[in-house]
């Protein structure tokens, strides 16, 4: 299958592998923000490959497992509203809030559709004048320019019902709060390859600059990720951490000006609350004045109650990588993707479902 | 089904009275014509001998017609086949169809068809049946429910519990097909409008296979829950590990296209036309080229091996040579998000 079968050719791979392995002389730390990155790794086994002198963490790319368990709790309450549809990717459907789930809460009679696109979300909008649509707005920088097309729309066609939780967060702002943290030590970074398609490779250069991390821009298969963390080793060998793009065929350093462009016209940065590191100042998106009337947090009052957080869960600890599922006592235990504990269970991108699902024996 | 004065199916046809025996004469007995039926008492009553296979079955599913089937070849390949995992060979089949009020005639009419065909092709007989209309909204269009008894021949023992430490693992052919052609009709993926589902009676390959050999120890058809289920099933049944190895295991473009694209793993995407088996090593070979022979089983490939090691476990061999556990599905598949 054409751009798939060439980034997995085993003799290929396996030619980066033994370069790798001859290459590394020092033990260095590389964080997989993606949690696509995540389950490539998982899938391939591209842990068992590396030499012992790489080791890599995952980090918090996972727009489900980020979701605080507040905002799960407003989309659960506002699913609870009579006449409202919540449209939502398929993934946020079993992730458990502080007291229940889109899920549980579908079970009850709510109206819960699992879209694929924010079209098909305006779409049962357009079919249902009388009800109200509500779309759970998560994800990265990769899904909000498409969620911004999706109001443009809206409003060329005077669709009134439909309405956006803007739950999106940003990259960058999230990787400089964990870094200036200090809790984890990192040598290089493996940058989102969607993200940056969108956002290009600049905004990383921080990274690099002010903190002497490689970051190296990734795609998402095996020889993608195996190349990207030959090119990390590369850097840090040589001790000259900076940017670079292994995923050219997807990411160019300016991005996707066009969806930029469309986002900046709908949103505008907020504070955003993330699972496992709180509130982090410029890390959200929120509706900018003109489009407010498509925020949902302004259309409906809603209380979603105290938040309780699940006990023993490290969930926060695995995103931030400071600890990894294996470290959870819950772990495939009291936490199985039958019955998820914390979020990075549920979504196919989450870390401890990668590690239940992927791992070694 | 010949032409009747209503165009839909009215909550009459479904009451016992008039329109209910016009429903029966005028569509069903044509289409399903054997001396076990025709009689319209209220059992079918028939001789068997040996030891006998019995197994239920509803079908649900959205679309009704799809790419490579529909419906009511689903109905009927779907017990044909788990009769057929058991060793058995299918002579009976039960027919019940609970169906909305409102619903085309001529639709009901291209179901029986496709139920006739199946059926013969499988060489079953439908032999007792029954009908339901519930009112409108009450079920998603049309339901149908069948059962189906078989013979299993003596001296066969087939089980998921019965496999051994050096076993063989036969796949008959490319995974993910009927799982891909509903869902892209569901969500009207046009990319993957090319895949048509796998849905086939499979119970005159597994003839097949054991004719040329004794020793078939499992059979499983991987249904919904995919491959992956059917060999953790084998694994945690006979209390053994399972090896398989990536690039054995045939997945077409179109398929792993849809599965990239979606988030799928193919591995836990519905087939309704494949089987696994387990075989004693020294036979594997032999079921395999005999398989491939079968229409159903031109694709039919050994895929890996049963081990002592890593009990109720299923690892794959990656392409790449790194080893992963291959896992049951859970819950529901979703479309991934980014």
């Amino acid at each position: 299958m054409k751009f798939v079968d060439e980034f997995r050719d085993v003799e290929l791979a396996r030619a980066v592998v033994s370069r790798i392995h001859r290459k590394s002389s020092r033990h260095i730390r590389l964080m997989e923000f993606c949690g696509g990155h995540t389950v490539t790794i998982m899938k391939h086994g591209i842990r068992q490959l590396l030499p012992p002198t790489v080791e890599m963490l995952s980090g918090p790319g996972c727009p489900v497992c980020v979701t605080a368990n507040q905002d799960l709790d407003r989309a659960i309450a506002l699913a609870r509203e009579p006449g409202v549809i919540i449209a939502t990717f398929g993934d946020m459907l079993k992730v458990p809030g502080s007291h229940s789930s889109l899920q549980r809460v579908r079970a009850d009679g709510a109206d819960i559709r699992i879209v694929y696109s924010t079209l098909d979300a305006l779409h049962i909008a357009r079919q249902n004048r009388d009800k109200s649509v509500v779309f759970i707005g998560i994800g990265f920088e990769t899904t909000a320019p498409t969620i911004a097309a999706s109001i443009l729309e809206a409003e060329e066609e005077g669709i009134t019902n439909y309405h956006v939780l803007s739950l999106h967060k940003l990259c960058p702002p999230v990787i400089k709060a964990l870094l200036d943290s200090g809790e984890v030590r990192l040598d290089g970074l493996i940058c989102p390859g969607h993200v940056s398609a969108i956002i290009g490779s600049r905004p990383w250069e921080f990274v690099a600059r002010d903190y002497g991390i490689g970051c190296v821009v990734s795609g998402f298969e095996p020889l993608d990720v195996l190349q990207s963390v030959e090119m990390l080793v590369d850097q840090l060998e040589r001790g000259e951490p900076r940017v670079e793009i292994a995923y050219r065929r997807g990411v160019r350093p300016e991005g996707n000006l066009r969806a930029q462009e469309l986002m900046n016209a709908i949103f505008e940065p907020s504070a955003a609350n993330w699972r496992g590191m709180g509130v982090v100042p410029g890390s959200g998106l929120k509706l900018n004045k003109r489009y407010q009337r498509f925020d949902a947090q302004l259309a409906f009052e809603i209380d979603p109650g105290p938040t309780v957080e699940p006990k023993g869960c490290i969930c926060g600890d695995i995103l931030r990588g400071v600890k990894t599922p294996l470290d959870c006592k819950l772990f495939r235990g009291a936490c199985t993707p039958e019955h998820p504990v914390g979020p990075c269970m549920v979504s196919s991108e989450g870390s401890c479902a990668g590690y239940y699902h992927y791992g070694t024996v | 089904m010949e032409p009747f004065k209503d165009d839909k199916v009215l909550l009459a046809h479904g009451s016992g009275g008039r329109l209910s025996h016009e429903l029966v004469e005028r569509g069903f007995l044509p289409a399903f014509d054997n001396p076990l039926l025709s009689k319209l008492d209220d059992s079918a009553v028939f001789e068997a001998k040996g030891r006998l296979a019995f197994t239920t079955d509803s079908y649900i599913v959205t679309p009704i017609f799809f790419p490579g089937g529909d419906i009511g070849k689903l109905a009927v390949c779907g017990t044909v086949n788990d009769l057929s995992m058991s060793g058995a060979v299918p002579l009976y089949l039960s027919l019940s169809f609970i169906i909305e009020e409102g619903f085309p005639l001529s639709d009901l009419g291209r179901i029986v068809t496709s139920i006739k065909e199946a059926a013969e092709e499988a060489g079953v007989k439908v032999v007792t049946g029954d009908t339901k209309v519930a009112s409108r909204g009450s079920v998603d269009k049309l339901f149908v429910n069948t059962a189906g008894v078989g013979v299993v021949p003596h001296g066969v023992d087939i089980s998921a519990s019965n496999a051994r430490p050096g076993d063989k693992l036969i796949l008959s052919g490319p995974i993910g097909q009927h799982g891909i052609a509903v869902m892209a009709m569901r969500e009207g993926l046009k990319f993957a409008t090319a895949v048509e589902s796998d849905c086939a009676p499979l119970n005159k390959l597994v003839a097949e296979m054991l004719e040329v050999s004794g020793q078939v120890h499992c059979l499983r058809d991987p249904t919904r829950g995919g491959l992956a289920t059917t060999l953790n099933d084998f694994a945690t049944q006979s209390d053994v590990g399972i090896l398989i190895y990536e690039d054995m295991i045939p997945v077409s473009d179109e398929v792993r296209a849809a599965c990239e694209m979606l988030g799928f793993d193919p591995f836990h995407v519905a087939n309704e036309g494949r089987l696994v088996a387990v075989a004693a090593p020294d036979d594997a070979q032999g079921i395999v080229e005999r398989m491939r022979q079968n229409k159903y089983g031109a694709e039919a490939a050994i895929i890996g091996e049963v081990r002592e090691e890593h009990r109720g476990k299923v690892v794959m061999k990656t392409s790449l040579g790194a080893s992963r556990i291959v896992d049951m599905m859970v819950g529901e598949l979703l479309p991934r998000i980014c």
